[in-house]
C-alpha cells in the first residue's frame, strides 16, 4: 500500500526565507547591499576595486566574495582596495546561497559598514535563482561577451535591477552593437537602470559611484 | 553543477513531508527558466538520498517551457533562445511568464498517511 502526499513547495523556499532574514538584519543596521553577478571575466572584481577606492573615504564598505574554491584572490583584491572582506568558498557550487551570506555577515564588522557588496560566483545561469537578501541585483556585462547576451540569458536580464556594461573602451575592437544589446535589455526589463563604464579608463564610473553613494546614504 | 544545491533543497522538502515513511516516488516540476537538467538532478539525488528514507525513490519530472507574455498584445510565447520577438505582433520582449519555478509537487510514500 502506498499513499500520495501533496506537497507543492517551491524548492528554493528555504533559501528565500533565509534571504528575508539577511535583508532584515541589513535593514536593522542601515546597510545597503548590492549583489553583483556576471560571467567570469566581465570585470566584477575590477569594478569592485574601482568602487571601493572611490568611495572608501566617505562610506565604510564591506565585501563578501564568493568563489568556487579556497583561492581567495578576489577577497584579497578588495581587501587591498580598502574594504572589510570575507571570502566564501562555495565548495564547488556555482552560485552563492542566502545561508552563505548569513554566515559571512557574522564575520564582518557590521556596525561600521554602510555599503555591502557581494561578489557572486561568475555565472549567468543560476545565481539569479538564489536570493541573497540584497537590496539590488546588479548584472555586469562586458563588450567582448557579445551583444546577444540579453537574448541568450533572458532570465538573468529580466530579473536584475541594474546593468553595468563594462569594457566600453574596447568597442572599437570588438563586434558589439550597443543598440542591439540595450534593445534586448529594454525588451526584458523596461526602464532598467544601465551604466556604460570602462574600469580600465574610468569612463562612466562617476555616474555609477554617484548612484551607489546615494543608495548607501538613503539606507541610513 | 547548479543542480547539487537544488537537489539538496528538494531532498529536505521530501523528507520533511514523508514524516519518516519510505518514499517511493517524487513528482517534481522543473521550469525551463531555472536551467536545471533532470538528469543532473537524478545523479545528485542518488548520492544524496542514500541512507535516507528517500533512497531509491523514483523522480518524475514535469517540464514547463519558458514563456514570455508580450507587453503589446498579451500573447504568451516560447522564450527558447531563438529570439525575443512576439510571433503575434512582432514586439520585442515581454514579461517572463511560465517556467520560472522548480517545485516538489507530490510524493508517494509506503503505507498510510504519514504521521
Amino acid at each position: 500500500m502506498s499513499t500520495t502526499v501533496p506537497v507543492v513547495e517551491r524548492v528554493l523556499s528555504a533559501n528565500d526565507a533565509v534571504a528575508a532574514e539577511v535583508r532584515a538584519r541589513l535593514d536593522g543596521k542601515g546597510i545597503f547591499c548590492a549583489n553583483l553577478m556576471a560571467s567570469p571575466g566581465a570585470g566584477k572584481t575590477s569594478l569592485i576595486e574601482r568602487t571601493v577606492e572611490a568611495l572608501k573615504g566617505e562610506i565604510a564598505i564591506g565585501m563578501i566574495n564568493g568563489d568556487t574554491s579556497a583561492a581567495a584572490f578576489d577577497a584579497e583584491r578588495s581587501q587591498r582596495a580598502g574594504a572589510a572582506s570575507v571570502h566564501v568558498n562555495t565548495g564547488g557550487k556555482c552560485h552563492l546561497e542566502a545561508a552563505m551570506v548569513r554566515n559571512a555577515l557574522s564575520l564582518l564588522p557590521l556596525e561600521g559598514i554602510r555599503l555591502l557588496l557581494i561578489e557572486n560566483v561568475g555565472n549567468l545561469v543560476c545565481p539569479m535563482s538564489w536570493k541573497l537578501g540584497a537590496h539590488v541585483n546588479v548584472l555586469i556585462g562586458s563588450t567582448p561577451e557579445g551583444d546577444d547576451k540579453p537574448y541568450k540569458y533572458p532570465k538573468m536580464y529580466a530579473g536584475v535591477d541594474v546593468v553595468v556594461l563594462n569594457k566600453i573602451d574596447l568597442l572599437p575592437y570588438v563586434e558589439f552593437d550597443c543598440d542591439r544589446f540595450l534593445r534586448g535589455v529594454e525588451a526584458l526589463n523596461p526602464g532598467l537602470r544601465t551604466f556604460r563604464v570602462s574600469c580600465r579608463t574610468g569612463e562612466g564610473l562617476e555616474e555609477w559611484f554617484a548612484w551607489l553613494r546615494d543608495k548607501a546614504r538613503a539606507a541610513r | 553543477m547548479h543542480e547539487l544545491a537544488i537537489t539538496e533543497a528538494m531532498l529536505d522538502i521530501v523528507l520533511r513531508h514523508a514524516g519518516g515513511a519510505r518514499v517511493r516516488r517524487v513528482r517534481v516540476t522543473v521550469g525551463e527558466w531555472t536551467g536545471y537538467a533532470g538528469d543532473s538532478i537524478e545523479l545528485f539525488w542518488q548520492e544524496l538520498a542514500r541512507g535516507t528514507a528517500a533512497e531509491g525513490a523514483r523522480l518524475e519530472f514535469r517540464y514547463e517551457p519558458a514563456t514570455l507574455r508580450c507587453r503589446g498584445c498579451g500573447a504568451v510565447f516560447a522564450a527558447d533562445g531563438s529570439g525575443l520577438e512576439c510571433p503575434q505582433c512582432g514586439k520585442l520582449g515581454g514579461e517572463p511568464a511560465g517556467g520560472r519555478e522548480c517545485t516538489v509537487d507530490a510524493i508517494e510514500v509506503e503505507g498510510g498517511e504519514p504521521g
